[in-house]
């Protein structure tokens, strides 16, 4: 029971980063319907460059704030200078461009950083917090993930249910000819879609970054990961990401925990077969809205 | 005034217009006529700035509007209703008309010409809260109309209206256009299969075949001439 019990917190923890890069994806996924196959590598490049701001030793939160300023900077730089050329183009031109990103930014981070494995810094002690007498694996590190993806979660539906530049941000995203006669500026809120969704990746690059070794590939297998969550979720669906982050994240935990971990990668491949299977559109899509 | 003139539009190897000129009168509802393919649809989204032009000029009132991107069309007061109306289907009816008045109004204005719109279409009221997908093909028309005429538009483009609807809800439309043209100098170009319909309330007419222009009168006077009607509107 104890085992259980730690598992599935160690579990929600994990799946709440695969859904801050999920929300990324599915960000970029409805409003372009692109798959960034470099939002992982764009968090990757934000997270060291905090890395290099800690080192100058102005503490963790001004190095946070600067990635996900970064982040927010990067993302619309991406989609200004790289998307939006391929934008109206087949398919396959923007995998080959988010994919060749992707090398590119982890080849630059090597450069500059260097390929070797690093740590990199907690915002709280990842040491298990103690409930009664026995020791949880769940830290106040974890509770940080839990609320910073949260709180993320609820800005990104706020600013989409309740303001006018979500609504447009919608609109655009539905139904980019309607919304351009009804004065909406798509071409701007596609840039600003891809710089949100570039804050939610540098956010995770953030969180995933104490857990793990820290090196220019960290991030690879948290977006294989974070993708089952955004098809599991329906990919053009931010709740769905959610969602599926934390369905992912138990479901690799308990794989983890009780198989091994090694089994992991493979415990995200059937779950992302079965999904296809059971539900092609994905637990939250709205089948009707779909593009094909 | 709106001033079109030697516009010419092509798709690919297909010209859908050659040298198409035409002037619509402050304040008058001039109908566009012909067939399937005559290039009704393009010319309203060329003025519109929706497909780009080979040659030719549009301007409306001081300005010139060719070249323009379709935002900045519509934010100089050009409404246009497109073909079967693209209301967003995933949003509700209200926040369909919101989209349509917020690139001019703030959000206290909104509800103030929110609520214009549902005087016009006491039907859309009723669902305001609902999406736009649960509506019939005659209020999908309406909010079309109401997410276009929200803004106050001086020039108003619309691309087949009575598509697929019953005559009386047709005939309604077109009193409810008839009224928006009177209270507020509207401008509208309307493109209609149903021609008789759109000469009813027409002042002038404009009809068009295979992208040039054969008859540019007035309304009364194309619905009188039999030949022209035989040759091109079928009635």
């Amino acid at each position: 029971m104890r085992l259980f019990v730690n598992i599935t917190l160690g579990g929600v923890a994990e799946g709440l980063i695969f859904s801050s890069v999920a929300l990324g994806l599915v960000l970029i996924f409805r409003a372009t319907n692109i798959i960034n196959f470099a939002q992982g590598a764009m968090a990757m490049l934000t997270t060291f460059i905090a890395f290099s701001v800690l080192g100058k030793g102005v503490g963790y939160w001004p190095a946070f704030l600067v990635a996900l300023a970064c982040g927010l900077l990067l993302g619309g730089v991406v989609q200004l200078t790289l998307v939006r050329p391929v934008q109206n183009k087949p398919p396959l031109n923007a995998v080959i461009v988010t994919f060749g990103l992707l090398i590119f930014l982890e080849g630059i981070a090597g450069a500059i950083w260097g390929n070797t494995n690093r740590g990199f810094p907690a915002a709280f002690s990842q040491k298990g917090l103690v409930v009664g007498k026995t020791a949880v694996a769940f830290s106040h590190f974890d509770i940080f993930i839990v609320v910073a993806v949260l709180a993320l979660s609820i800005l990104v539906g706020v600013l989409f249910r309740f303001t006018t530049v979500g609504l447009r941000m919608r609109a655009a995203a539905f139904a980019p000819e309607a919304a351009r006669l009804l004065g909406v500026r798509v071409g701007r809120l596609l840039t600003l879609g891809w710089a949100l969704a570039a804050v939610a990746g540098a956010l995770a690059g953030l969180l995933v970054a104490p857990t793990s070794v820290f090196s220019p590939g960290y991030m690879d297998l948290i977006l294989v990961y974070a993708f089952t969550a955004a098809v599991l979720g329906g990919l053009d669906s931010p709740l769905g990401a959610l969602v599926g982050g934390v369905i992912t994240g138990l479901a690799l935990a308990y794989v983890g925990g009780y198989l091994g971990g090694s089994l992991q990668p493979i415990g995200a491949l059937v779950l992302l077969i079965v999904v296809l299977m059971i539900r092609p559109e994905g637990i939250f899509s709205q089948p009707t809205a779909r593009r094909v | 005034m709106l001033e079109v003139e030697n516009l010419s539009v092509a798709y690919g190897a297909v010209q859908a217009l050659k040298g198409v000129s035409l002037r619509a009168e402050t304040g008058s509802i001039t109908a566009v006529l012909g067939a399937n393919g005559a290039g009704k649809t393009t010319l309203l989204r060329a003025i519109s700035g929706l497909v780009s032009t080979q040659t030719g000029t549009v301007r409306f009132g001081s300005r010139t509007l060719t070249g323009m991107p379709v935002e900045r069309i519509v934010q100089s007061g050009v409404g246009h209703v497109p073909e079967g109306g693209l209301v967003i289907t995933e949003l509700t009816v209200a926040e369909n008309l919101e989209l349509g008045a917020a690139w001019r109004y703030g959000r206290r204005e909104r509800a103030r010409h929110l609520n214009e719109v549902y005087d016009l279409f006491p039907a859309l009221k009723e669902r305001s809260s609902q999406h736009a997908s649960s509506l019939s093909g005659g209020e999908r028309q309406m909010l079309a109309i109401g997410r276009a005429v929200v803004s106050h538009p001086s020039l108003l483009l619309l691309d087949e209206p009575s598509l697929g609807l019953a005559p009386i809800i047709t005939a309604n439309l077109m009193a409810v256009l008839l009224e928006l043209t009177r209270q507020e100098d509207l401008t509208v170009l309307l493109v209609e299969q149903n021609a008789r319909s759109a000469l009813s309330i027409a002042n002038w007419a404009v009809v068009i075949n295979l992208g040039t222009v054969v008859v540019s009168d007035r309304a009364e006077t194309v619905a009188a001439d039999s030949d022209l009607r035989h040759h091109y509107l079928g009635f």
